[in-house]
C-alpha cells in the first residue's frame, strides 16, 4: 500500500463541527459526501431517507439554520458551524410533536418512508405560516413526494396540527 | 372459510373491527426509528454496486474484470458465472438478474462489485471492460410484432397459436377469453364504435429504492435483510440461484417504503448474496433512483383495439378487444389479466378478448397494482363513454343497465357470487359530486373497474403471553397498514383490547411459508388465518379452563374474552379471562398458542366506480384535476382509514398514469427520464382532496365478508380522467399520458377539422 | 475531491484560477451536486462561496439592487423592497423547484449553470440585469444575456466567478412578470419561460419593453421584435397578438422529453401574451 497516497486520501477528508438536534457533533467526512450520507452512514440517523439523490423527492429533508433543505444536495462539509434538525429531533423526549401525533391520528402515512421528510417540511411550513390555506399547504409540501396516500390525509393532518398549534 | 354462519357482517356489532385505532408501527415511523431496507448496517460491511449495460440490445463478447479486481478496496466481483442455473421456472428471473450472452435493455446488469466504500465501488465499475457488439433494438410493442423486427430470443416461438410459427419472433404467446359469438352480437347493435388506444409504460414509483444487506458465512448460512413484498419468495428464489438449501437462508423483511407490485420479485438480492459469499463479508446493495427506473420492473405499455355495440336504449350486445402488451425483455406481461378483466364489469352474451404477450428491449416488467387491468379499462370505459354520449344516455345508467351481478357469467369464465358493482354505481349516482355544476373548460368523467383479488398460502402463529397479552406473528410484509388490521381481528376474536395484541412480521425461519403480499390478499388471507388461529387458541383456552374446572372441554365456551361454562348444567364457575388462564398455563399443560397454515380460498372480487372533474387550458393543453371521488366495494372494512388510504393512493397513481407519467425512450433505445424530475408523478399541489365512499357488500368467502381493496382503485382512474379530459377539451383522447403537447395537438387538430 | 470555503472573493478567485484540475463554484449546490452524483462531472475542487459576506447580501445601489450571487431564492422572496420593485424577477427565482430547493438555489447558480430553461434568467434579461464578474484580472460587468453561450457553457474565463447580479433603478409606471409552462403544478423544469418588463408613459402608452424567452433556444433569448410589438402601443389586443406572433417566430426549440418543437413555439406565444398582461397590470399599479 502506498503510504503517500493513503495520506493524500486522508487529507481530502473534512473535519466538521456542527450541532444536530441540539447536540454538538463532530465528524470526518469525504469532501464529496453529502449531509445525507453523513447523517445515515456516520451518525446512525437513518430517519432521513434517500429516495432519489437529486433533490426531487424530499425524503431527505432536514432543517439547516432554520431552512428546510434536501440533505442530499448539501455537502457534509457545509454543516460546519450550522444548526441541523432532523426528524429525530422533532419529538421532545416521549412527547410527540403535534404534527407527528396528527399524522398518526389521520392515517397520513401508509408505508411511512416519506413521512420523516414530510414532518420536517411541514414543521418548517407551519413555523413560517401558522395558518396556511389548503393551497399553501399543498404548494409548501410540493417538494415531498408520496406515492401511497395521494396526499389527502397528509394535508388534513397538517391542517389539524396547525389548528392545535395555534391553540397554543 | 366462508361467511360465518353466526355473523351477518352487515348487521353484526363488531367490538373493534371497523374502528380506527393508531397503527402499531406508527411511532417508529413518525420518529425516524423504523428501519427500512437501506437502514441496516453490519460490522465489516462492504458496499455493492452493479455494472449495467448502456445499450438497449447488445451481444456480450467478453467481460474483463482484472483491472477492477486489482483496485485496493475491492473484495469481490461477480458475473453471471457466479449463479446457478437450475430451476427452469427461474430461468428468466436469473437472466434478468444478470445478463448472460446478451444485454437485453439499457440498464441490464452485467457484473457487480463489493468494495470497502461507495467511492471505490464506483471506481471499480469504471475499470470493468465489457466488449459489446451493439445490435438493433426495438422498444415499441407494435413495432416488435412486425416481421423484420429485431428478435430478442432466438428460441421464442409464439405459444397457443395453431399451427405453431416456424420462425422465432418477439411474440411470446397468445391468449383468448370470452363466450358467445360477437359477430351475432354486433349485428344486433344499433350503434357500434371501434377505437384504438395506446398507453405507455409507467413505474410503480415507490419512494424507497430496492435495498438489501446480505451476509453469507463460510458455512454457507446466509442472512438477508431486504425491503420486499414477499420475503419467502426472496428466500426460495435466492437459495435456488445461489445453490443453497432453502433452510440455510434466513430472510428478514424490513419495513417497506412502497411496493405496489414492484417488489414482488428479485433484482439485486441474489447479487448481494453472491458478492457476500465471495467476499466473506456482509454486503449492502442499494439501487439508485436511476437504477430503479432503468432496471427494476415497470408495467407494460399497451396497444389495444376495442369494439363495442349497443342498442339505442343502452343494452350492450357485444364487446371485443385485441390487446398487445410488451413486458420488457422477457415473456410474462400481464396481458392475460388484461384480457380477462377487460369486460368483467358487464353482463354480456357475446364477448371475446384476444391478448398478445410481446417482448421488447426494455426492463422486465413487474406487477403494478391490478396488473393489466387499468390499461384495458381505459380502452373499454372510453368506448362506453363515447357510446353513452352518442345515444344520449347517462353514463352511470348505461353501466347499471349492463352491470354484472350475482349469477352473471363473467367475461373471463366463472359465475359471480355476491358482488357489489350495482351498489357502487348507485352510490356514485347518489353522491353530490355527480350533480355538482361544472365551470368553463371543465368536464366530468366516470368509469367502472374490477379486480380479481387473491387468496394464497398463509401461516400465522398466535402466542399467548403470561400476562394475557398476545404475540401475533404473520408472514406477509405490511405494505398498507395490515398489522393494525391483524391486531383488530385477533383482538376481536379473542375479546381483548386492541393494544393487548402485538403483531410482527416474522422472518422466514420463524414461521411457515407465506405467499407474497400482493393480489390484495393480505387482509383477506392473513386476516382469515388470524381468525382461524385465534379460534384455535380459544379452543385451547377453553380446554385449559375445562381442566381447571374438572369439566368436559366442550362444556366451555369463549365469550368476549372469557372462558365460561356453556350452560348452567355445566356448573357454576366464575369466568376465566385470557390473563387468568395464561398465568397458570405452565401448570395446566404448557404454552398456549393458536396456529393456522392454510391455502386461503374464497377471495372476493371487488368493483369500483370513480368520478372526476378535469379542467383543460385550451391554449396550452394543460390538465388540472379539480375533483375526485372513489366509490369502491371493500366487503368489510377492517380499518376504514387504511381502506380509504388504498382508495386514495390507487386513484393518485392512476391520475399520474393518465396525465403525465410515461417511460420516454430515445431513438438509441435508452431511457431518457430515469428520475423523478422527468418521470412526473403527482405532487401535493397537483391533486385535490380525494373523496371516498366505502361500499360493503360482504364477500361470502370470508368470515367477516372482507374483500381485497388495494388494487381495484387503480383500475378506473385512467378512463375516468380520460373521459373527463375528453369532455373538457371537446375532443376524444385515446393515447396516454394526456400530457400537454398531446392534448394541445388534439385540440388544435379538432379545431382545424371543424374550420 | 477537495472542499474549500474561502471568506473573501479574492481567495475564491485564487482557488478557481489555480492549476489543479477542474474547479467548480458551490453556491446552493442544487445543480452541481446533482451533476456530480449522476457522474456528469467530477470536479477536483469545490469552492463554496457562501461564507463570503459580499455574496450573501442584497444591497440597494443607486436606486437599483445589487444581489449577491449566493443569495438564496427564499431570501429573495423575503426581501420586501426587491419584491415591490421587481416582482417578476423574484417570482421567477421563487419558481425554481420546491421549498427545499428555494432554501438553497441562487440566481448566480441558475445563471452560471447555463441551462436554456433556467427560470430566473428570462426575468433577469427582461429586467436588463447585469452580472458583476470577479476574476484574476479584476472586476467586469456583463449583460446577463451574455453569460450563457450554450447549454452548460458560459462566457466566463478560468478563475472568474459571478459575484453579484445588479438590477437597474426602476422607471415609474413599470412592471415585470415571469411565466413558465410546466405540465405539473410544481417541481418541473420549464418547458417554455417568458420574462417581460415594460414601462408606460402617463397616457398608458408603452415606451420601453424587453421580452425574453427561455427553453426555446440554446440559451435564453431576448426578442427585440416582441418588444417592438409593444412599444408605442397601449398594449391592446392587436399589440398582444403581434407580440405573441413575434415570440413564436423567435423560437428555435428542440423536441425533447419535456416538449415538442411545435408545442414550444405555440406556447411561447401564449405565455408571452399572458406575461405581458401581468406586467401591464403591475405597471398600471394594479
Amino acid at each position: 500500500m502506498n503510504g503517500g497516497r493513503v495520506m493524500g486520501e486522508m487529507m481530502s477528508k473534512v473535519k466538521v463541527s456542527t450541532t444536530i438536534n441540539g447536540d454538538p457533533v463532530e465528524y470526518l467526512c469525504d469532501a464529496e459526501e453529502t449531509l445525507l450520507d453523513v447523517l445515515r452512514d456516520h451518525l446512525g440517523l437513518t430517519g432521513a431517507k434517500e429516495g432519489c439523490g437529486t433533490g426531487d423527492c424530499g425524503a431527505c429533508s432536514v432543517v439547516v439554520d432554520g431552512r428546510v433543505v434536501c440533505s442530499c444536495l448539501v455537502l457534509g462539509a457545509e454543516a460546519e458551524g450550522r444548526k441541523v434538525t432532523t426528524v429525530e429531533g422533532l419529538a421532545t423526549g416521549d412527547r410527540l410533536h403535534p404534527l407527528q401525533q396528527k399524522f398518526l391520528e389521520f392515517a397520513a402515512l401508509q408505508c411511512g418512508v416519506c413521512t420523516p421528510g414530510f414532518l420536517v417540511a411541514a414543521k418548517a411550513l407551519l413555523d413560517r405560516n401558522p395558518d396556511p390555506t389548503e393551497t399553501e399547504i399543498r404548494f409548501g409540501l410540493a417538494g415531498n413526494l408520496c406515492r401511497c396516500t395521494g396526499y389527502d390525509k397528509i394535508v388534513r393532518a397538517v391542517q389539524a396540527a396547525a389548528a392545535e398549534m395555534r391553540k397554543g | 372459510m366462508p361467511l360465518d354462519a353466526t355473523i351477518d357482517p352487515a348487521t353484526h356489532k363488531f367490538a373493534l373491527v371497523g374502528t380506527r385505532p393508531l397503527r402499531p408501527d406508527g411511532i417508529d415511523k413518525v420518529t425516524g426509528r423504523a428501519r427500512f431496507g437501506a437502514d441496516a448496517s453490519a460490522p465489516g460491511m462492504l458496499v455493492g454496486k452493479i455494472l449495467r449495460s448502456p445499450h438497449a440490445h447488445a451481444r456480450i463478447r467478453a467481460i474483463d474484470t482484472s483491472k477492477a479486481a486489482k483496485l485496493p478496496g475491492v473484495k469481490a466481483i461477480v458475473t453471471r458465472a457466479d449463479f446457478k442455473e437450475g430451476d427452469p421456472g427461474l430461468r428468466d428471473v436469473l437472466h434478468n438478474v444478470m445478463a448472460r450472452d446478451k444485454a437485453l435493455y439499457d440498464g441490464h446488469a452485467v457484473a457487480a462489485v463489493a468494495a470497502t466504500s461507495a467511492a471505490v465501488a464506483r471506481k471499480a465499475l469504471k475499470l470493468i471492460r465489457v466488449d459489446y457488439e451493439i445490435l438493433p433494438h426495438v422498444t415499441d410493442v407494435d413495432e416488435a410484432m412486425k416481421p423484420g423486427a429485431p428478435v430478442l430470443h432466438a428460441d421464442m416461438i409464439t405459444a397457443n397459436v395453431e399451427p405453431a410459427p416456424k420462425k422465432a419472433s418477439n411474440i411470446a404467446s397468445r391468449c383468448e377469453f370470452g363466450h358467445g359469438d360477437p359477430e351475432i352480437g354486433f349485428k344486433q347493435a344499433d350503434l357500434v364504435i371501434a377505437r384504438s388506444f395506446k398507453t405507455e409504460a409507467t413505474h410503480q414509483g415507490y419512494i424507497e429504492p430496492h435495498a438489501c444487506l446480505a451476509s453469507v458465512g463460510s458455512d454457507g448460512q446466509g442472512e438477508l435483510w431486504v425491503c420486499t413484498q414477499g420475503h419467502y419468495m426472496v428466500r426460495n428464489q435466492c437459495a435456488s440461484l445461489l445453490g443453497m438449501d432453502v433452510s440455510k437462508l434466513r430472510v428478514t423483511a424490513s419495513e417497506i417504503g412502497g411496493g405496489f407490485g414492484g417488489k414482488t420479485t428479485v433484482f439485486i438480492e441474489p447479487v448481494a448474496l453472491a458478492l457476500s459469499r465471495k467476499a466473506g463479508r456482509p454486503v449492502k446493495l442499494v439501487m439508485s433512483r436511476e437504477e430503479v427506473f432503468r432496471a427494476s420492473g415497470p408495467t407494460s405499455s399497451a396497444s389495444m383495439d376495442v369494439k363495442i355495440g349497443v342498442t339505442k336504449d343502452g343494452r350492450i350486445t357485444a364487446g371485443t378487444a385485441e390487446i398487445r402488451f410488451q413486458g420488457g425483455a422477457f415473456a410474462g406481461s400481464p396481458v392475460e389479466f388484461g384480457a380477462m378483466s377487460a369486460f368483467a364489469c358487464y353482463d354480456l352474451e357475446h364477448v371475446k378478448t384476444v391478448g398478445y404477450d410481446v417482448v421488447t428491449n426494455r426492463p422486465k416488467q413487474a406487477a403494478y397494482r391490478a396488473p393489466g387491468a387499468p390499461m384495458v379499462a381505459f380502452a373499454v370505459e372510453s368506448v362506453l363513454d363515447e357510446l353513452a354520449k352518442k345515444i344520449g344516455m347517462d353514463p352511470i345508467e348505461l353501466r347499471l343497465k349492463n352491470a354484472a351481478k350475482e349469477g352473471t357469467r363473467s367475461s373471463y369464465g366463472p359465475k359471480y357470487k355476491r358482488i357489489g358493482l350495482i351498489e357502487c354505481l348507485e352510490a356514485a349516482r347518489r353522491h353530490p359530486h355527480y350533480k355538482a355544476p361544472l365551470g368553463p373548460n371543465q368536464g366530468r368523467g366516470i368509469a367502472a373497474g374490477f379486480w380479481f383479488n387473491f387468496g394464497g398460502q398463509t401461516c400465522v402463529s398466535l402466542n399467548v403471553n403470561v400476562d394475557g397479552t398476545v404475540a401475533l406473528a404473520v408472514g406477509t410484509p405490511d405494505i398498507g397498514g395490515s398489522r393494525a388490521s391483524m391486531c383488530l381481528i385477533a383482538a376481536e376474536e379473542l375479546g381483548i383490547g386492541y393494544e393487548q395484541v402485538r403483531a410482527i412480521v416474522a422472518d422466514t425461519s420463524s414461521l411457515g411459508y407465506n405467499d407474497i403480499s400482493e393480489g390484495s390478499r393480505v387482509t383477506f388471507s392473513t386476516g382469515l388465518a388470524v381468525i382461524q388461529a385465534a379460534r384455535d387458541a380459544t379452543a385451547k383456552l377453553c380446554a385449559r379452563a375445562a381442566k381447571t374446572w374438572g369439566i368436559a372441554p366442550d362444556a366451555v365456551v369463549w365469550e368476549k374474552g372469557y372462558a365460561k361454562p356453556a350452560s348452567p348444567n355445566a356448573g357454576s364457575f366464575a369466568p376465566l379471562s385470557l390473563a387468568d388462564i395464561a398465568k397458570t398455563a405452565g401448570s395446566t399443560g404448557g404454552p398456549i398458542a393458536g396456529h393456522c397454515e392454510v391455502n386461503a380460498e374464497g377471495a372476493g372480487v371487488s368493483f369500483a366506480v370513480h368520478m372526476t372533474d378535469a379542467e383543460v387550458d385550451r391554449e396550452t393543453g394543460r390538465v388540472e384535476i379539480k375533483r375526485y371521488t372513489v366509490v369502491q366495494d371493500a366487503g368489510k372494512a377492517i380499518h376504514p382509514s387504511y381502506v380509504e388510504g388504498q382508495y386514495q393512493g390507487g386513484a393518485a397513481q392512476g391520475i399520474g398514469w393518465a396525465i403525465n407519467e410515461e417511460y420516454v425512450y430515445g431513438r438509441d433505445g435508452r431511457l431518457q427520464n430515469p428520475g423523478f424530475l422527468d418521470y412526473r408523478i403527482p405532487v401535493a399541489s397537483d391533486l385535490p382532496m380525494i373523496d371516498t365512499v366505502i361500499v360493503e357488500t360482504p364477500n361470502p368467502g370470508h368470515p367477516y365478508g372482507v374483500r381485497g381493496v388495494g388494487e381495484t382503485s387503480i383500475v378506473p382512474p385512467l378512463a375516468a380522467v380520460a373521459n373527463a379530459v375528453s369532455a373538457a377539451a371537446g375532443v376524444r383522447l385515446s393515447e396516454l399520458p394526456m400530457a400537454p403537447p398531446r392534448v394541445l395537438a388534439a385540440i388544435d387538430a379538432a379545431a382545424s377539422r371543424r374550420s | 475531491m477537495r472542499y474549500e470555503a474561502p471568506t473573501t472573493a479574492k481567495e475564491a478567485v485564487r482557488l478557481m484560477a489555480g492549476k489543479a484540475g477542474m474547479a467548480r463554484v458551490l453556491a446552493g449546490g442544487t445543480d452541481l451536486l446533482v451533476q456530480i452524483r449522476t457522474d456528469r462531472i467530477a470536479p477536483d475542487l469545490i469552492v463554496d462561496i457562501k461564507r463570503i459576506a459580499g455574496m450573501r447580501s442584497i444591497m440597494t445601489k443607486s436606486g437599483g439592487f445589487r444581489i449577491g450571487a449566493a443569495v438564496s431564492g427564499a431570501e429573495l422572496g423575503e426581501h420586501k423592497a426587491l419584491r415591490r420593485a421587481w416582482p417578476g424577477v423574484v417570482e421567477a427565482a421563487n419558481l425554481i423547484g420546491s421549498i427545499q430547493i428555494q432554501s438553497r438555489a441562487t440566481m448566480g447558480g441558475n445563471l452560471c449553470n447555463a441551462s436554456p430553461a433556467a427560470d430566473s434568467v428570462p426575468a433577469l434579461v427582461a429586467a436588463g440585469a447585469t452580472a458583476v464578474i470577479v476574476g484574476p484580472r479584476g472586476r467586469r460587468s456583463l449583460p446577463v444575456e451574455d453569460v450563457a453561450v450554450a447549454p452548460g457553457r458560459t462566457s466566463l474565463k478560468k478563475g472568474e466567478i459571478v459575484e453579484a447580479i445588479v438590477l437597474p433603478k426602476r422607471a415609474p409606471r413599470s412592471g415585470d412578470a415571469y411565466l413558465r409552462f410546466i405540465p405539473r403544478s410544481e417541481m418541473d423544469i420549464a418547458v417554455v419561460g417568458a420574462g417581460v418588463s415594460l414601462t408606460l408613459d402617463r397616457n398608458g402608452v408603452c415606451t420601453a419593453a424587453r421580452v425574453a424567452l427561455g427553453a426555446v433556444a440554446e440559451r435564453v433569448i431576448l426578442v427585440p421584435d416582441a418588444a417592438k410589438a409593444l412599444i408605442g402601443s397601449t398594449v391592446d389586443q392587436a399589440a398582444l397578438e403581434r407580440l405573441a406572433a413575434a415570440a413564436s417566430a423567435a423560437c428555435r426549440p428542440i423536441d425533447d422529453k419535456r416538449g415538442t418543437k411545435k408545442f414550444r413555439i405555440k406556447v411561447a406565444g401564449v405565455l408571452a401574451r399572458r406575461a405581458v398582461r401581468t406586467a401591464l397590470a403591475r405597471a398600471q399599479g394594479k
